[in-house]
C-alpha cells in the first residue's frame, strides 16, 4: 500500500479489536444513537467471517434469534462499537464458517469445531 | 488564486467526526510556488504561472532555467496559468500551498482518465452488443451504422470503435473531508479521474451554491 495512505488509515485502526477470531462466541457493544439520546445495543453470536485488511476490514457475527438465523456484519474498526467482548473461544479449521447456515436448531449454535478447554483441559482430564 | 497542481495519490476510507465512512480520495497538492505574474501592461490580462513537482537542473533546458531563476525558485515540473481579477497582490516566488481549501466545503478537480487504447463500441459508448450464444454470430459489433444508397455514406459523428481514454475530465463539486496541511495533503469524498500518481488540479468549486 502507499506509504502516505497507510499513514492516514494508521491513526484509525484499533489494534486492540484484533483479539477475537473466526469461531468466538462474542458480543458486540454496538452505540445507537435515537434523537439526541444514545444508547448501547447488544448482539451476541458466533464470528463466521473476518474479510478484508486494514480500515476496510469487516466481521461477520451470526446468532439465531426465535428460530431464525440474524447476521450482521460490522466494520472491524469502527468508532461506533464500544467494545467486542470474547465469551468463548474455539479452534477452528476453517477460515470462514459459512456451514453455520445450513444448520437447525440446537446445531446452529454450536461450532462444532475443536474447543480450547477439549485441547488443553481436555487432554489433562 | 483558488486552484493549485497535485498528485493523485490513491483511495482508501476514513472516519468522519459523526462517525460516519466515506470514501477519500488522497491527493497531494502543492506548494506551488508562483513563476511569472502577467499584467495587462505587459501580457494584455491578469494571470499568474504556477510550478509544481521537482525537476533536476540538468534535465530542464536552459531557457527554462532563466525563467525560473528569474522568479527566484526550483526547477518546476509542470507550470499552469490561473486567470485572475487582478494579478497585483501576487508576489513572485511566493508559494500556495494546501492550506487555501483549509476553510472551502467543495473542490473541483480536473485529471486526464486512464488511456484505454483502441476500444470497441461496447466499452466505448456503452452499447448492448448482440446475443453471445445461439449461433447469433453478432457479438460486440455496433451495427446499424448507415442507410443505403442514399445518403450513400456514414453520418459523421457515428459512435465507432476507435481510442478511448486520456481525455481531460472534471468533477465539480467534489466535498473536502480533511486538509492536512503540514503533508500538503487533501482527502476530497469520492472518485477523481485518472491512475494513482496522476497530475491532477484542484480548484475551488466554480458552481458552488451559495449559503443561505
Amino acid at each position: 500500500m502507499n506509504p502516505i495512505i497507510d499513514e492516514i488509515t494508521q491513526e484509525q485502526l484499533k489494534p486492540e479489536r484484533d483479539q477475537f477470531k473466526v469461531g468466538d462466541g462474542v458480543r458486540v457493544h454496538q452505540r445507537i444513537r435515537e434523537g439526541n439520546k444514545e444508547r448501547v445495543q447488544v448482539f451476541a453470536g458466533v464470528v463466521i467471517a473476518r474479510k478484508g485488511h486494514g480500515i476496510h476490514e469487516t466481521f461477520t457475527v451470526r446468532r439465531s434469534q426465535m428460530g431464525v438465523g440474524v447476521e450482521k456484519v460490522f466494520p472491524v474498526n469502527s468508532p461506533v462499537i464500544e467494545k467486542v467482548e470474547v465469551d468463548r473461544e474455539s479452534i477452528t479449521m476453517r477460515a470462514r464458517m459459512y456451514y453455520l447456515r445450513s444448520r437447525i436448531g440446537k446445531a446452529a449454535n454450536a461450532v462444532k469445531e475443536k474447543r480450547v478447554y477439549m485441547a488443553t483441559r481436555g487432554g489433562a482430564k | 488564486m483558488n486552484q493549485l497542481i497535485g498528485k493523485k495519490i490513491g483511495m482508501t476510507q476514513v472516519y468522519t467526526d459523526d462517525n460516519v465512512l466515506v470514501p477519500v480520495t488522497v491527493i497531494e497538492a502543492g506548494p506551488c510556488p508562483i513563476v511569472q505574474i502577467k499584467t495587462p501592461e505587459t501580457d494584455g490580462y491578469h494571470a499568474v504561472q504556477i510550478g509544481y513537482g521537482a525537476k533536476k537542473e540538468k534535465n530542464t533546458s536552459k531557457s527554462m532555467q532563466g525563467h525560473f531563476k528569474k522568479a527566484g525558485v526550483e526547477q518546476q515540473r509542470i507550470l499552469r496559468e490561473i486567470r485572475l481579477e487582478d494579478a497585483a497582490e501576487a508576489e513572485l516566488g511566493q508559494a500556495l500551498t494546501v492550506e487555501i481549501f483549509q476553510d472551502l466545503e467543495k473542490v473541483d478537480v480536473i485529471a486526464n482518465t486512464k488511456g484505454r487504447g483502441f476500444s470497441g463500441v461496447v466499452k466505448r459508448w456503452n452499447f448492448h452488443g448482440g446475443p453471445a450464444s445461439h449461433g447469433s454470430m453478432f457479438h460486440r459489433r455496433g451495427g446499424s451504422y448507415g442507410m443505403c444508397q442514399w445518403p450513400g455514406e456514414i453520418q459523421k459523428g457515428k459512435k465507432m470503435p476507435g481510442h478511448y481514454g486520456t481525455e481531460q475530465r472534471t468533477v465539480q463539486n467534489l466535498k473536502v473531508v480533511k486538509v492536512l496541511a503540514d503533508k500538503n495533503l487533501i482527502l476530497v469524498k469520492g472518485s477523481v479521474p485518472g491512475a494513482n500518481g496522476t497530475t491532477v488540479i484542484v480548484r475551488q468549486a466554480i458552481k458552488q451554491r451559495k449559503s443561505a
